[in-house]
């Protein structure tokens, strides 16, 4: 089944031609197209986990192209990681193909937003597929593409175009590092072959310094695409895409190609400790910081990207610490537990039409489905033991403990804290206390289509755990790292210390949104200057308006004006030149036999003078 | 000193007739320059027959040839321009132009 594995990506790439050609004929058929395409994409990818199950890692290359002495192959490789992925994407794009079917019902552009969700997860599919940097950096732009396709799926909308603009930009931004980092690899290795460029690595034909700045330049890319600090600012605003995109794109796995392209190029990080340095801190700072702005924003998706963020940085801070496994297992079951959430965000949006927290609440009575399901999410995103996310965040806490960055852990169990205190903010505001929105009595519960995804989204949300357990053994760990995995045993107290925080942010949320013992705003009383802060996203929109975007329009405008005076000015002088001599040349053919003879005689004349006073010569 | 004074009325004539032809817009006045043209000309050709290096007969014959070619080439062109009158009620040379519309 592995030799066979190309085939996953092909069904959505099948899906997104079907639908972009037949798509406004089909009109609601089109839906069953997508989800079709995707369950057979599940099934191949469950396959080819099968397969690999039972083998070992599969390669296929062909040659490309060749330039000079340089072969340039395309192929595509299945080995733990990679077989893992694929079933997580196609699992979690199935899940949202159908709920979009009612999510979305009723939108003129239904089939081409099926057909988008189909190159998206072509190009997903083909991403982790890619055994070599080169085709990884095509699927990776056409990730891009999806995302940016998908988040101005509501063009009319001018929030929607700027934020699609500013998520492809800013991702770009990060994809210059990316180039230039393959493009060195290349350089040194001849190579884009992730086998290759680890030998290289391994036997030091890769100097050190090139490994760190090789390392820190793909880095960038990832920081870009996982909406990592600094590059992140595009994250929340991608929200203004439609929720079943934000749940697979923007929560469950574009955003977590980052992690899967450091974790591919894990020997590479490895080599260098400058450069785990740099992704551990990065992610750390990233898990603690997007929390704090999560603590008070008022718009449910954007609380939810905040949060995406911040597990994001949790990914980066489990790799920089070395722990491959911990990355992959939360990046697992984030996927399952983040796009659980946004589906129900959804879910939530579409029964009372706002996005506003302050104007839900008391939605609990009256969506029996969704609600729960909100809430096993919020449970297993806050690390309450048993469901999913305590277990893979426990192993995080594990790693930065035992990579002995001790700041790093203690930031990571602070992020914990208020990731647990504003889900449950959250989940208060929304579901419990009395209905503050206008359109009370029309809120209801969402159809089964997407009800159904949502529940096998929320069975996942605290299976998923159990495949990495301190009791049940580690099977996740050792699959993917081909059985050499051992688990070095965590201070249990660290297990402990996490209940312990994410219980504490519950009672705390509990205790202001919930019972409301302490007035909400006690904290933002006391520092007004702070909640200010955070509700502005630490000026960081603000600074990059008035620092890059400021040099960047003042640059363009100058060029601008060069371009219309001076570039313009000579193609115009030229013009005007040619066309005044042209018209000049006009008058005198007026159709008169007069004008001809004088013009003659004239020419004539000065011949004469000419003749005259060279007395011949020049003839 | 004789040749010369002739060759200058000829070249005056010419030069006035050239200037007629080339600007006057009464096409009767045209052909009346065409004519003073002709006859700087036949002055030419008489000095020359009878003041140039091989003084002749030939130069007169030419002149006459040319006075009697004037006069035919005269009455083809009034004629032509009579028929362009009774057209077009007008004899300005510019206004001679249906092919051009």
């Amino acid at each position: 089944m592995m030799n066979l594995a190309w085939v996953v990506p092909l069904f959505p790439l099948c899906s997104f031609a079907l639908l972009l050609l037949f798509g406004r004929k089909w009109k609601k058929a089109s839906a069953y197209v997508g989800i079709a395409a995707t369950l057979l994409s599940l099934l191949a990818a469950l396959g080819v986990l099968a397969g690999r199950l039972g083998g070992t890692t599969y390669e296929a290359n062909w040659t490309w192209m060749e330039i000079g002495d340089v072969t340039l192959t395309a192929g595509f490789s299945v080995t733990a990681l990679n077989a893992w992925m694929l079933v997580v994407v196609a699992l979690v794009s199935w899940l949202v193909h159908i709920y979009s079917q009612g999510y979305m019902a009723g939108d003129e552009r239904f089939s081409t937003f099926y057909a988008y969700l189909g190159l998206f997860t072509f190009a997903m599919l083909g991403l982790v597929l890619s055994p070599n940097l080169l085709q990884a950096y095509i699927f990776w732009e056409l990730v891009g593409l999806g995302s940016f396709l998908l988040i101005g799926f509501y063009f009319y909308k001018e929030e929607a175009k700027a934020a699609a603009k500013k998520a492809f930009i800013m991702t770009r931004i990060g994809d210059v590092g990316f180039f230039i980092g393959m493009l060195l690899l290349f350089w040194q290795t001849k190579s884009f072959d992730y086998d290759d460029i680890f030998r290289a690595v391994g036997d030091g034909t890769l100097s050190p310094g090139m490994t760190t700045l090789t390392a820190i330049l793909i880095f960038i890319g990832a920081i870009g695409k996982s909406g990592q600090f600094p590059l992140h600012t595009w994250l929340p605003d991608a929200m203004e895409g439609p929720t079943p995109v934000s749940a697979l794109i923007h929560a469950a796995t574009m955003v977590a190609a980052g992690v899967y392209l450091v974790a591919a190029l894990f020997p590479l990080y490895e080599a260098s400790e400058a450069a785990m340095m740099t992704v551990a801190v990065i992610g750390g700072v990233t898990a603690i910081f997007a929390a704090t702005i999560g603590l008070v924003q008022t718009d449910i998706k954007r609380v939810l990207a905040y949060s995406t963020i911040s597990q994001l940085g949790y990914m980066m801070l489990a790799l920089g610490s070395g722990s491959y496994v911990a990355a992959i297992f939360h990046l697992t079951t984030h996927a399952f537990f983040k796009a659980l959430l946004f589906l129900a965000a959804g879910s939530v949006i579409h029964a009372v039409h706002t996005q506003n927290i302050e104007e839900m609440g008391g939605l609990w009575r009256r969506m029996p489905w969704t609600a729960p399901l909100f809430l096993v999410g919020a449970l297993s995103i806050s690390g309450v033991p048993l469901f999913a996310g305590f277990f893979s965040k426990d192993e995080i806490l594990a790693a930065a403990w035992a990579n002995g960055s001790v700041e790093l852990f203690w930031l990571a169990v602070a992020a914990a804290l208020l990731t647990s205190f504003y889900m449950f903010r959250l989940f208060f505001l929304v579901f419990v206390g009395e209905a503050r929105h206008r359109h009370d009595g029309d809120a209801h519960e969402a159809p089964m289509s997407m009800v159904g995804p949502m529940v096998v989204l929320g069975i996942l949300s605290v299976a998923a755990g159990y495949i990495q357990t301190p009791w049940f053994g580690s099977f996740l760990g050792e699959w993917l790292t081909d059985g050499t995995y051992h688990h070095e045993a965590a201070p249990g107290w660290i297990a402990v210390v996490a209940t312990i925080v994410s219980l504490a942010g519950i009672l705390l949320a509990w205790l202001m949104y919930g019972k409301r013992a302490v007035p909400r705003d006690w904290l933002s009383a006391r520092a007004p200057h702070g909640y200010e802060l955070l509700r502005r996203h630490y000026y960081i929109d603000d600074l990059y308006r008035w620092t890059v975007v400021a040099l960047v329009s003042f640059i363009s405008r100058l060029l601008a004006y060069v371009d219309r005076y001076l570039v313009e000015g000579l193609v115009r002088l030229v013009t005007g030149t040619i066309s005044a001599a042209a018209s000049a040349g006009s008058r005198g053919q007026n159709g008169q036999a007069q004008t001809y003879g004088a013009v003659t005689v004239a020419g004539l004349a000065i011949l004469v003078v000419i003749f005259a006073l060279t007395g011949g010569n020049w003839l | 000193m004789t040749l010369s004074a002739y060759l200058a009325l000829a070249l005056i004539l010419f030069c006035i007739g050239l200037y007629g032809a080339l600007t006057k817009r009464n096409t009767v006045i045209v052909l009346i320059c065409i004519e003073l043209m002709l006859n700087a000309v036949n002055i030419n050709f008489v000095a020359f027959a009878k003041y140039g290096a091989h003084p002749g007969v030939h130069g007169h014959v030419f002149a006459l040839f040319a006075i009697a070619v004037a006069a035919a080439e005269a009455a083809v062109g009034l004629a032509a321009l009579i028929a362009f009158y009774r057209n077009r009620k007008t004899v300005q040379v510019d206004e001679a132009n249906s092919l051009k519309h």
